[in-house]
């Protein structure tokens, strides 16, 4: 019982330790002023071609006044393809599998070893703060964006609704990070894994719903891949602000999302103490 | 402090006993037929990396590891700071097993190594600094005091602030030597510190090394290629070669124990044929009156006797060869026989 308290500060120390070295990279993120503004304005182009896309579709299947496809009117899927943008905002990790991947390869874990720090929680700080940078500095042109198309969308949701929509992003970024980061452990038993990085970077675009909502899909494939984590990255959130998810099954399905970002935590760092295991034995 | 603690701070820094690290390399084999079967059955090969090496270092000293390529000093070293475990033996080092990569161990040491850098490459140093700081929770007026100290020491106050990637690569040496000591290690291992760098930035890193060594009385064990180095810091050498350590003791007891020669330097009278000498042993120079011999230690008093009997001698000197000589043969004999049979003369 006396070590309660010593190990609490400890503890506290720790948590501390990570959110200064969130700060820090968050001023070496700043030092790209340049490559963040256009990541960010490229991110626009692509998002008007695939809307434009989509009224295609509905004027060809002679649905643009009104009618559904897969439970989706046109206005609902357009908000939906802007939405799963701001879910992606979250989740993706752009460069964590294969910077592992290199850092296993090039024998830069080492800096993992040596110092006094534990590479999951260094690299989820670091990708917090660089997460924060680029929502804060896109929060203006995506706002302007948001309210031009403001008319696609049927208003605000209901309070409840968009905490746990708020919620559900969040848990997405732990989903995001956790899961490439398993990816990223691959490294360790592969030499080279950036064609299947690439891979599994296109099929994530379509497992997660990013390219369009499951229900345009049968029946039993929207069921499989609404049983997967790859969901989080994309349609859930989107799904909970179009008020898809009933309001009462909410709750559940956010724990089952936490249940997911933990699974996924253990994963990755169960393949990375396996992964050390050999490296140690192997080489350095 | 506690029991573990006390021990610590009193006994050596590093203990080390047979320690070994055997590798199981992958055989590629020859060709695309080679290259399918290799997809399905995988020949391996062993390499005894370090066999069976044991010594001690005590708080304070310098020690130079001295080997060839591939000898088994960056193995060593790898395990020493816990980066990999060894296939047998024993190592503490600072008082815990390294590979166990106990936080308190981490805390008190330090791994430079010449060829990678830490540093963020296009931010200024005083960044990495600051996440350093961050890395091992040092406070914040300790902090200043030590990094004060040292941007003195290694005089680069005023690189600070300069992106990395924009500065020399000695002053970028100094600023990766600042980063791995802000956390004052105990234990500082140094691989190729002064790997590419010019005269200059060498002498100054040797000279703030060896004053830091003085100021803090940190452990340092590093390996170099430039026996300059070694002469500049390290009192004590250790020489592996092929895995094994064959050498531990003063750099100047290399000569004795590995050279079987001198080198004797004659200035005659008037000018000389070398011809003749050469019954007494190699002549390694002639020039007019000025010949240099290497001799066989045991023959060196009859030698010198005949030479002083026979020729008109001015000036004689005995030297041992130089050092860089003597480690350079014990590196080459230390090779597999078929690729030094043509040049075994003894040095």
């Amino acid at each position: 019982m006396l070590r309660r308290p010593a190990r609490l500060g400890a503890l506290l120390g720790e948590v501390g330790k990570y959110g200064r070295i969130a700060r820090i990279a968050l001023v070496e993120r700043l030092a790209y002023r340049l490559d963040f503004i256009l990541s960010t304005l490229l991110r626009f182009l692509p998002m008007l071609t695939t809307i434009l896309l989509w009224l295609a579709v509905y004027a060809g299947a002679g649905q643009l006044s009104g009618g559904q496809l897969g439970g989706f009117s046109l206005k609902e899927m357009i908000s939906y393809l802007l939405l799963v943008h701001i879910s992606r905002m979250f989740s993706s990790m752009p460069g964590l599998a294969q910077g592992i991947a290199r850092d296993i390869r090039e024998g830069n874990l080492k800096k993992y070893l040596l110092q006094p720090i534990s590479i999951l929680p260094y690299l989820l700080s670091y990708r917090a703060a660089h997460k924060a940078a680029y929502i804060t500095m896109t929060a203006v042109p995506y706002a302007l964006l948001f309210f031009l198309c403001r008319d696609f969308f049927a208003g605000w949701p209901s309070a409840p609704v968009l905490a746990a929509y708020l919620l559900s992003l969040l848990l997405g970024f732990l989903i995001g990070f956790f899961l490439e980061a398993a990816l990223g452990m691959l490294g360790f038993w592969f030499l080279e894994v950036s064609s299947f990085l690439y891979v599994m970077g296109t099929l994530t675009f379509f497992l997660s719903g990013h390219m369009f909502p499951f229900d345009l899909l049968p029946a039993v494939f929207a069921q499989v891949l609404k049983a997967l984590p790859f969901q989080y990255l994309a349609y859930f959130p989107a799904a909970i602000f179009l008020d898809k998810v009933p309001q009462e099954a909410l709750l559940s399905a956010l724990m089952t999302e936490a249940v997911w970002a933990l699974a996924l935590a253990l994963l990755a760092s169960w393949l990375y103490r396996c992964g050390l295991r050999r490296y140690s034995a192997y080489g350095g | 402090m506690t029991a573990t603690a006390l021990a610590n701070a009193a006994g050596p820094i590093i203990e080390v006993h047979g320690l070994t690290k055997i590798y199981r390399v992958y055989q590629k084999q020859e060709g695309l037929l080679g290259a399918v079967r290799g997809l399905f059955r995988r020949r391996y090969r062993e390499v005894r990396a370090v066999d069976g090496v044991s010594f001690r270092i005590e708080p304070g000293e310098i020690v130079g590891f001295l080997g060839p390529n591939g000898a088994g000093k960056t193995t060593t070293l790898k395990m020493l700071s816990g980066l990999i475990y060894p296939t047998a033996g024993s190592a503490r080092v600072l008082g815990f097993v390294p590979w166990e990569r106990a936080n308190a161990f981490r805390r008190q040491l330090a791994l430079v190594m010449g060829q990678k850098n830490q540093l963020w490459w296009d931010l200024p140093a005083a960044d990495s600094f600051a996440l350093h700081r961050a890395i091992y929770s040092l406070p914040a007026e300790q902090f200043q005091r030590t990094l004060g100290e040292l941007t003195e020491l290694f005089g680069v106050g005023h690189l600070l602030r300069q992106p990395v990637r924009e500065l020399s690569l000695g002053e970028r040496m100094k600023m990766e030597l600042i980063a791995a000591l802000l956390h004052q290690p105990r234990l500082l291992l140094l691989d190729e510190p002064t790997i590419g760098l010019d005269v200059v930035a060498q002498v100054t890193i040797r000279r703030c090394l060896r004053e830091y060594n003085r100021r803090r009385s940190v452990t340092i064990l590093l390996t170099s290629h430039y026996m300059k180095d070694v002469e500049a810091l390290c009192a004590r050498v250790l020489v592996i070669t092929q895995g094994q350590l064959v050498y531990d003791g003063p750099l100047a007891g290399i000569t004795e124990q590995f050279s079987q020669a001198k080198l004797v330097k004659l200035q005659l009278a008037e000018e000389a044929d070398p011809e003749p000498f050469r019954r007494y042993g190699e002549v390694v120079h002639a020039d007019g009156p000025l010949i240099e011999l290497r001799v066989a230690r045991q023959r060196l008093a009859e030698v010198l006797a005949a030479i002083l009997d026979q020729h008109r001698v001015l000036d004689l000197n005995v030297q041992d060869p130089p050092l860089e000589q003597v480690i350079a043969r014990v590196f080459e004999e230390a090779r597999p026989v078929h690729e030094v049979d043509s040049q075994l003369t003894t040095v």
